[in-house]
């Protein structure tokens, strides 16, 4: 494990709240897998979800842009205020929604499209934007995913016929394309190699100067390395929720200790 | 006998089965193709492609049948595509577990393994009789029929191999449900239902039976779908009874084009369905 910890950091200011998550429960058919979840997600940060398997890490994430509205049999009560709005109301457009939370998932998901078309395809959704425009917000979104330098003279190729960790680079730049809010990434880097996953984990320490970044990583090293603040959760419920400094060093419960250190999960 | 040798007998006898049951399939299937290239080459002349049928004892060809059947199937495929792409994309990303999804799906399925005569005397009844007459329209709505269940179920299925994970990427991008099936689920699954729509024209091509009882056929060129309208099958079912040899012959011609237009819409098919399986 390489944690670095600076002990003489100065006390931090703190944080502007982007997301509050109010006594929420979430629910699959009869079963309550998300039990009385409150937790603030703090904006231009790293929140990082770790638990065992089954802890409702994944669908903690998938509640805060909706997602799992897809579902019939799901449901939410609660609250998840976004700058003070509830958006589990049902006069919320969850597609606008969506435009400001935006989401990656586990394995990467490039459209049967071109590189190109992958990237405008959720812009041209929410914004109308000349030729030019366009040309330079797909630029922009490479750019910052970290993949416009090998993807740059073939833009019209089909997005599936990139690698594996470039798939995953395409499908973040085809996430801040749209300019959400907040990214949830869904473990990112779980299908990609080491080399693939480092060059994503210092992507996420960069995209967090625009964006409030929520991951959910099985990886316990990585929520070390790159969050900011950690959530250990269990059985549907968050255990401990702090700066991720202190939990991984002087976590207040013994569950979250012992996970930590690897005596459990 | 020791557990292991016995393992490799039995699999050397099912091995044996499989391939007999492979080489007496290709036999038949040898011996047919074989056939029908020896006896429809020699009828095959450039009179087949320019002039029409013929009168027992005369010269003629087969343009009138080809023309035919080219326009009846064409229009056919493009009446029915549509309905049968709509639907299916209804089975498969709206009507999954419906009730209406349901039935839909069941009496797609009865359509499906319907005989095609059945479908011919259903429009004879419903639109031939009321008529009064044969015509190409009644042969276009009846092979259409035929195309529709055909097109629906490779639709729905095609549409089913679609992973989630994209529908969900979509949606997570903001994009409306329908937006997410025609731009990414559709696209995604083009070729294969092009594959079907390919293997629907396929079938209708050599359907006799809808069309005995809708177009029947004619002795001349026309262009006129409110009259009956000559095509291959139901011409190739008129001359191969015959006892005129002149007949015998192009019926064969006739088979040879068919099931060479037939053979060359499988392999475009296949290799299109290939490329989709690759990308």
């Amino acid at each position: 494990m390489n944690i670095e910890i600076d002990i003489n950091k100065k006390k931090k200011p703190t944080p502007t709240v982007q997301l509050k998550i109010c006594q929420f429960h979430f629910y699959y058919g009869a079963f309550h897998a998300l039990k009385n979840i409150n937790m603030d997600i703090y904006k231009n940060h790293v929140t990082a979800f770790i638990g065992p398997s089954g802890c409702g890490k994944s669908t903690l994430l998938r509640t805060l842009n909706r997602m799992y509205s897809l579902y019939p049999e799901q449901r939410a009560e609660g609250q998840l205020l976004l700058e003070g709005k509830n958006i589990l109301e049902a006069s919320v457009d969850v597609n606008e929604l969506r435009s400001r939370v935006g989401m990656v998932f586990q394995k990467p998901t490039p459209f049967p499209m071109s590189i190109y078309d992958n990237i405008a395809f959720g812009v041209r959704l929410h914004e109308r934007l000349s030729r030019g425009l366009m040309d330079e917000r797909v630029e922009w979104a490479l750019q910052r995913a970290a993949l416009w330098d090998e993807v740059k003279d073939k833009l019209n190729q089909s997005g599936m016929s990139l690698s594996g960790g470039q798939q995953q680079r395409l499908c973040i730049a085809r996430g801040i394309a749209v300019k959400p809010d907040i990214l949830l990434l869904d473990e990112p880097t779980s299908a990609l190699d080491p080399i693939s996953t480092l060059r994503i984990e210092e992507l996420i320490s960069d995209l967090k100067k625009d964006f409030t970044i929520v991951i959910v990583t099985h990886n316990m090293q990585q929520a070390a390395r790159i969050s900011d603040f950690t959530a250990y959760m269990y059985l549907g419920e968050v255990v401990e929720f702090g700066e991720t400094d202190s939990i991984f060093v002087q976590p207040k419960k013994k569950e979250t200790e012992d996970y930590i250190t690897g005596r459990f999960g | 006998m020791d557990l292991h040798k016995k393992r490799k007998l039995v699999n050397r006898i099912a091995l044996m089965l499989s391939l007999g049951a492979m080489a007496f399939g290709l036999f038949w299937l040898i011996w047919i193709l074989a056939t029908i290239v020896k006896l429809g080459v020699s009828g095959i002349h450039l009179s087949v492609f320019t002039q029409m049928t013929p009168p027992p004892g005369s010269a003629g060809g087969l343009a009138n049948a080809i023309w035919g059947s080219v326009t009846m199937v064409g229009l056919a495929t493009l009446l029915g595509t549509p309905i049968g792409i709509l639907a299916g994309v209804y089975l498969a990303e709206y009507g999954q577990n419906t009730v209406l999804g349901h039935m839909t799906r069941f009496i797609n399925d009865i359509l499906l393994s319907a005989p095609s005569i059945v479908v011919g005397l259903f429009v004879y009844t419903a639109v031939v009789l009321p008529i009064g007459h044969f015509s190409g329209f009644a042969g276009i709505l009846a092979l259409a029929i035929l195309v529709v269940p055909v097109v629906i179920r490779t639709t729905e299925n095609i549409l089913r191999l679609v992973p989630n994970s994209l529908r969900e990427a979509a949606s997570a991008l903001g994009a409306p449900k329908w937006v997410m099936i025609t731009q990414v689920t559709i696209r995604a699954s083009q070729a294969g239902i092009l594959t079907g729509i390919l293997l629907a024209v396929a079938r209708i091509t050599g359907e006799t039976a809808p069309l005995l009882f809708t177009a029947l056929s004619n002795q001349f060129w026309s262009t006129n779908l409110n009259q009956p309208m000559a095509n291959l099958p139901v011409t190739i079912y008129r001359f191969a009874m015959s006892p005129f040899s002149d007949w015998q012959e192009l019926a064969w011609a006739a088979v040879l084009l068919i099931t060479v237009g037939v053979l060359a819409l499988n392999i475009v098919a296949r290799s299109l369905f290939k490329q989709k399986i690759v990308s």
